[in-house]
């Protein structure tokens, strides 16, 4: 499959220098947390990994055919669908019973068709989880994904984040030193 | 269902109010040929509903005004997709659009009946009114779409007609249903005033005029109240079909 890399990557708002010179291999089929202060650039990182951004300098290097899935820092659900027709909308047809059991392990039970925008922001930042572990994916991108979460469910979504990701090549952007712990293999610095 | 109930009875006390001062009115008025009273009104309904004549006209009315109403959602639709896509064609339509919002219905109904005559001028009259409410409405909807969605559909690579559905047509549709809501109802209007001007045979327009032309005003109000289920029915009807729809999307 080959690795993911940064090489010199650079990217500027104005005056403002967000990334210089940024180059890494990311681990193939590990966690790596990209670890920093709100506005060091991280999301603009992630955006450009992603090819959403396009940088002043460098390149990024996907792997060839790579397919892609990414919990953005908005939610970026479809409102006017049920959750777990946004779901189907990116993973294809999946039983009734395996999507009630995934909405089960993220404290989501009865939520499955309730449209995206009747749910709480903590709802569908889980939606949009669940939207990207359970596509088909070789590298996977989190900004933030347990924003908005409180502490006892966040802890039940990282144990089922962890187990749903392993082995899989991800790129996890956050701030929260805990998270890096518990989720990444390697953490990487802004 | 409470609370259904409740609506339904507050809204069937306030038609009783209105019947019965309408009733009132009649009675103090004492004249048939100012005021027909509603009894006299459902009364001649239903003599007018067994009359071979009825039915052909409301086929008649109704199929062209209807006739017209689809082919201004087609218009609108093409128009707007189109006018969000390409700026040139939106620049070039956009004082077209604005004209026909404006344009008086007597104007529009005068010109067709120079142009085409009267036998299909409800479905001309229809088209126009229709066109112009359509296409602002969806390229509102259009504009209002969310880019960030986009970026997310190229991320995941969802395939292009689920895109379209999934994507686009579930943002769309709220405006689609106040569109079609609007419009329906102005066609009804508008389409039985163009055939009161242009008396084609065999319309329920040509029916209103002959109810004032002989002074039956009881005839005028049993053809008014037609004409006001029959859009209520027809706008009821049309948006069932866009409630199914929706549901069909959004359980996608």
């Amino acid at each position: 499959m080959g690795a993911l890399k940064a090489e010199n990557i650079r990217k500027q708002f104005g005056e403002n220098v967000v990334l210089d010179n940024f180059s890494h291999e990311f681990k193939e089929g590990g966690v790596t947390a990209v670890l920093g202060k709100s506005g060091c650039g991280k999301s603009t990182l992630l955006n450009i990994l992603m090819g959403l951004q396009k940088p002043d300098g460098g390149s990024v290097i996907l792997p060839e055919n790579a397919k892609i899935a990414a919990v953005f820092q908005e939610n970026r659900l479809c409102e006017n669908l049920t959750a777990s027709a946004n779901i189907r909308l990116v993973t294809g047809k999946i039983p009734r019973e395996t999507l009630s059991k995934e909405f089960g392990a993220v404290g989501l039970s009865g939520a499955e068709n309730k449209p995206a925008r009747t749910l709480s922001g903590g709802m569908k930042r889980r939606v949009a989880l669940l939207r990207a572990v359970l596509s088909e994916y070789d590298i996977l991108f989190l900004d933030e994904p347990f924003k908005g979460l409180d502490s006892e469910t966040k802890d039940e979504v990282l144990h089922y984040v962890k187990e749903k990701i392993r082995g899989k090549t991800v790129v996890f952007v956050t701030h929260d030193e805990g998270e890096c712990k518990f989720l990444a293999d390697e953490v990487v610095r802004l | 269902m409470k609370k259904r109930v409740k609506k339904a009875a507050i809204t069937a006390a306030c038609i009783a109010f209105w019947l019965i001062l309408w009733q009132l009115v009649a009675m103090k008025l004492n004249s048939r040929f100012l005021l027909a009273s509603p009894i006299e009104v459902i009364k001649r309904l239903f003599e007018l509903v067994v009359t071979p004549d009825f039915l052909k006209s409301v086929m008649f009315s109704a199929g062209r005004i209807l006739l017209g109403f689809a082919l201004g959602m087609t218009a609108g639709c093409t128009l707007a997709l189109l006018s969000g896509k390409v700026k040139i064609i939106r620049a070039l339509f956009s004082p077209l659009i604005s004209a026909m919002k404006s344009v008086p219905v007597a104007s529009v109904t005068i010109l067709a009946l120079i142009w085409a005559g009267s036998k299909n001028l409800s479905v001309f009259v229809s088209f126009l009114i229709s066109t112009p409410i359509v296409c602002s409405n969806m390229l509102e909807g259009i504009d209002s779409l969310d880019p960030k969605l986009k970026e997310m559909s190229k991320v995941f690579k969802i395939p292009l007609w689920k895109r379209f559905t999934g994507v686009y047509l579930s943002q769309m549709l709220p405006y689609f249903r106040a569109a079609s809501r609007l419009a329906i109802g102005l066609c009804w209007k508008s389409g039985v005033a163009a055939e009161v001007i242009g008396i084609p045979q065999g319309s329920i327009g040509r029916k209103l005029y002959e109810s004032k032309i002989y002074l039956e005003t009881a005839d005028l109000f049993a053809w008014t109240l037609a004409v006001i289920i029959l859009s209520w029915l027809c706008e009821k009807l049309f948006m069932l079909l866009v409630s199914i729809l929706q549901k069909r999307v959004e359980r996608m």
